[in-house]
């Protein structure tokens, strides 16, 4: 694991996480945020977590397969996890290149993410797919 | 032109007929007095080929008497200026009519026929000028076809031009119908650079208006082949990551069959018969419910 300052963030806000990524992340520093942030997922018994990507401007295989495995891995945990902030240059990229989120929710911004974990916690029959 | 000196100075020498100088006035001054008989006979040359059907007499009448105006000007004064601007307005005027680029070229080169004739009339006995009268006249005779067929090719590509112009400026508004509710009606052929234009201008737009739910309907779509099914995955696909979800509206029953039978995987995306049960559902997704006044009125 590399040290050195993390280049992202993680808040709690009630019961849900908001970990926002502050630039582009190599992939030793994407593997220690997820450690991180699954790390504080069981610590904050959070139920659901933010991860905002709008600093970045470019979404590779690999940062959006470890996103994937986040999601993956929250869920194992007990935690909803949405995907905020991408741009529309960086969404149109990604599925260029076939990119997938798969059981991932995404959300416009940091707003709208809290508002859909708060439907999905609260069980809303309202709540988006 | 060197050709035509040197046999000028050789007439010259020989001293029999008018030299090139005047020739080209003299044969001007002759167009111009036998204008009504040489122009009605044109007007009958273009009656007999069927050219110019969109026009009604009158019209051929005006149109043609500049037009051989235009003609003995260039012969005159061996300027084309004028004649491309007179050919670039009546292309303007005709094109919309429907006259084809043929009828026009067709037209110009009667005229050049029925001149040439005339002029072998007038000049038929003595056969070496008739050789230099014709030498001075076909090169501007061909110069002015050249012009108006150009030019009639030009305002059309003009035309082509602009018209593609305003349908990809107007094809692909987004609008907003309700709070976080976009609608794209897409009108027309959808080609490579519009559907990625579309895409780029509806995720801005889902950014700008913070939109939940998105409308594309394409009912003024009128074919959808592989590639344009794959941008449109792409363009729901994108609008997803950027937490919108996309409907789609007004598949006609041939574009269902088509996607069908070239086997697009389309299960990702929603979509709904028409743009009204679409918007319907965009309101369901959004929790709006519409009620009429009347209803909302009563108990």
């Amino acid at each position: 694991m590399t040290v050195g300052p993390r280049l992202f963030s993680i808040l709690r806000q009630g019961t849900c996480l908001i970990a926002s990524i502050h630039t582009a992340l190599d992939d030793s520093q994407l593997l220690r945020f997820q450690e991180d942030l699954i790390a504080t997922i069981g610590r904050d018994r959070a139920r659901g977590v933010v991860i905002d990507v709008a600093a970045l401007d470019v979404l590779d295989s690999f940062a959006t397969s470890t996103l994937r495995d986040i999601g993956e891995m929250a869920r194992l945990r007990g935690a909803a996890t949405v995907i905020v902030g991408i741009q529309p240059d960086v969404a149109i990229a990604m599925v260029r290149l076939g990119l997938r989120t798969g059981v991932l929710e995404t959300a416009l911004d940091l707003e709208e993410g809290l508002a859909l974990l708060g439907d999905r916690m609260a069980g809303s029959p309202a709540a988006r797919r | 032109m060197s050709t035509e000196d040197d046999q000028d100075t050789g007439e010259v020498a020989a001293g029999a007929a008018p030299d090139d100088e005047i020739l080209l006035p003299q044969l001007v001054a002759h167009l111009r007095e036998h204008r009504n008989r040489l122009r009605q006979e044109w007007v009958g040359r273009i009656d007999q080929a069927h050219l110019l059907q969109a026009m009604t007499s009158q019209e051929v009448a005006a149109e043609t008497t500049s037009v051989y105006d235009n003609y003995v000007e260039v012969l005159e004064t061996g300027s084309v200026g004028a004649l491309q601007h007179y050919a670039r307005d009546l292309s303007e005027r005709i094109i919309p009519r429907g006259v084809e680029t043929d009828e026009v070229v067709g037209i110009v080169l009667l005229l050049r026929d029925v001149l040439a004739r005339s002029l072998f009339e007038k000049y038929q006995r003595d056969l070496p000028l008739l050789n230099r009268v014709l030498d001075a006249y076909e090169p501007a005779a061909n110069r002015i076809a050249n012009t108006v067929a150009g030019s009639f090719v030009d305002e059309r590509e003009r035309v082509i031009r602009q018209q593609q112009d305003s349908i990809r400026e107007l094809s692909t508004p987004v609008l907003r119908v309700r709070e976080r509710l976009l609608i794209l009606p897409i009108i027309g052929v959808l080609d490579r650079e519009r559907a990625r234009q579309l895409t780029e201008q509806l995720l801005t737009g889902i950014r700008a208006h913070r939109a939940r739910v998105v409308v594309i309907d394409i009912t003024g779509v009128p074919d959808v082949d592989e590639a344009v099914a794959n941008h449109l995955v792409q363009t729901v696909d994108a609008s997803r990551l950027m937490g919108a979800s996309v409907i789609i509206t007004g598949l006609s029953p041939e574009i269902a069959q088509t996607l069908v039978m070239i086997g697009v995987d389309l299960s990702r995306m929603d979509t709904i018969g028409d743009l009204q049960g679409g918007l319907e559902e965009a309101e369901r997704l959004l929790g709006y419910t519409v009620t009429r006044d009347s209803e909302a009125a009563g108990p």
